[in-house]
């Protein structure tokens, strides 16, 4: 199922499982990443799962390149459909104090406001990955009429909570950073928490999301 | 409340708790973070007879100036760092590699590194930290670690909770050492890049750029082109990768780094430089030298053996 093994600098593996974004691809991806997880292999400190790719990172004092590759190689993915993912609901207010992108996306999209939230809110979307920052979901994917391009500069602060799009693809700022989606909404939803160190992530790799509207008030009232 | 502490009368420019760092966790966003140069970290503890992992103040550029409050206690600094000790009526300079022993009201000026960027103060003892997975290592991009993930502060106290009792007086002959070319191993889009482009990567000086933090490093220099596609689909980085986005200058992941990036990567520097390229300021010129992955992981054998050396002569 992996494509091709190499070597990403001296300590890490580059498991490459084609080009395309894919649903079925994505899953093939997980499924490798839970597994080796589970297995534990001594040496082995990092495993990025990405939209088609798996980077296996590992410390040099302990394993090398030809060690790791081999234990990937002689691995058994167990390919039954069964998965742990969660549906998730999140809440997001586009009111335009939170939708700093809305006129950028009007233009752009030639769609109205309406129809740029009705395209986006209450469909599932798949989420492919977390990371660049900690927790930050890369869902999707969008429908055809709803990709943009990212900003031509990015913005040095995106708020948290920032409900973002880029090409087929949505995102949640889980804290304040440098950005450069385009900024839809907001949601009062605490999508990461490094207080809980075993699970500080609510969205996970293979989990579906909906997102569902609300309003400011009750944006305002969410944590109370 | 301890009553072992120092206050902070100067806190210094980027001024962090680090230990060795916090793995398996790329997965969800969260980088290693740790000390930078992992060497001079490990020299640090050892030098106070803390365990070799135990937590340091890492400063880069200007250090914190401390005042002590409490029983004797030994302190070293490594790097290449100008620093003093005030002791009642006197101010002595400091050296480098040596520990030496501080009471109740002295004080540690960390004045400057020198030519490079970051140093390492270790202090005889346990301090008092608040760990995440495993590490009190601060990252201030997420605010993850010790001291709610922010650098350190005026007025604030650092708190130790045990002091060692073994307090003899090391000493080592440690130089850092700097090396003409950062060696790199081929990276996975190289072929994204002109054949020009290839050639100014090998051939041609980088400068460091000032934007550069325990994030990442930038380059500027002659712009390497790209004749595929200067964006990728998202995917998983590394510490050392050398990414080039569509303005022609490369960026190096450094322990900070955000875990996936979507440049493609012209290459990875080799794990036994990387202590040395850290170490490399804003404004010094950098030569990249392609080896391949056997003699990387040669070089680092031997990198670590040497490490292992300068440790235990100490």
């Amino acid at each position: 199922m992996i494509k091709n093994i190499s070597n990403l600098g001296d300590a890490a593996l580059y498991c490459d499982f084609g080009n395309e974004v894919k649903k079925s691809i994505n899953s093939k991806v997980i499924k490798y990443f839970k597994t080796i997880k589970e297995k534990k292999f001594e040496g082995i400190n990092n495993l990025t799962p990405s939209y088609n790719k798996l980077i296996i990172s590992y410390d040099l004092k302990k394993t090398n390149f030809k060690e790791v590759k081999k234990f990937i190689e002689n691995i058994n993915i167990d390919d039954s459909e069964k998965t742990n993912s969660k549906k998730l609901e999140i809440p997001v207010c586009c009111h335009e104090n939170f939708s700093l992108d809305i006129k950028r996306l009007v233009e752009i999209l030639k769609l109205s406001r309406e129809k740029i939230l009705e395209n986006f809110l209450n469909k599932e979307y798949f989420c492919y990955m977390t990371g660049f920052i900690a927790g930050m979901p890369f869902l999707g994917d969008l429908d055809e009429n709803m990709r943009a391009q990212r900003l031509e500069t990015p913005r040095v602060k995106v708020p948290k909570g920032s409900v973002a799009l880029t090409e087929q693809f949505a995102n949640i700022y889980t804290f304040e950073s440098p950005g450069g989606w385009n900024i839809l909404g907001n949601t009062p939803l605490n999508v990461f928490d490094s207080s809980k160190e075993d699970k500080p992530n609510l969205i996970n790799p293979g989990d579906t999301v909906i997102f569902k509207e609300i309003t400011l008030d009750q944006y305002k009232n969410f944590n109370e | 409340m301890s009553n072992n502490y120092f206050d902070i009368i100067r806190p210094g420019i980027n001024t962090t708790f680090q230990d060795k760092g916090r793995d398996h966790l790329y997965h969800i966003g969260i980088p290693f973070s740790g000390a930078m140069d992992n060497r001079n970290y490990l020299i640090a503890n050892k030098l106070v007879n803390n365990k070799l992992d135990s937590a340091v103040i890492e400063f880069a550029y200007q250090g914190p100036h401390l005042k002590y409050s409490g029983e004797r206690i030994n302190f070293a600094v490594t790097g290449d760092v100008i620093f003093s000790i005030k002791k009642k009526d006197t101010e002595i300079e400091g050296n480098c590699y040596q520990s030496y022993q501080i009471e109740n009201g002295d004080e540690i000026n960390i004045v400057s590194t020198n030519k490079s960027v970051y140093g390492y103060l270790a202090l005889g003892g346990e301090l008092d930290l608040k760990f995440q997975w495993n590490s009190c290592s601060i990252n201030t991009k997420a605010n993850i670690g010790s001291n709610d993930g922010k650098k350190l502060d005026l007025g604030q106290r650092i708190n130790l909770k045990k002091i060692n009792s073994i307090k003899d007086i090391k000493k080592t002959n440690y130089i850092n050492t700097k090396i003409e070319n950062i060696r790199v191993i081929k990276g996975t889009n190289f072929d994204y890049f002109s054949e020009e482009g290839k050639k100014i990567f090998y051939e041609k000086e980088f400068i460091v750029s000032k934007l550069s933090d325990r994030m990442g490093m930038r380059l500027e220099g002659p712009k390497i082109e790209n004749i595929v596609n200067t964006n990728i689909k998202s995917e998983g980085l590394i510490k050392g990768v050398i990414q080039v986005p569509a303005d022609g200058n490369p960026i190096i992941m450094l322990s900070d780094h955000g875990t996936v990036g979507g440049y493609p990567k012209i290459g990875a520097v080799a794990s036994a430089d990387y202590d040395r390229l850290v170490q490399m300021a804003p404004g010094s010129k950098i030569k990249f030298k392609e080896i391949n992955l056997s003699d990387a992981e040669t070089l680092f054998k031997l990198y670590e053996m040497e490490t292992q050396n300068f440790l235990s002569q100490i």
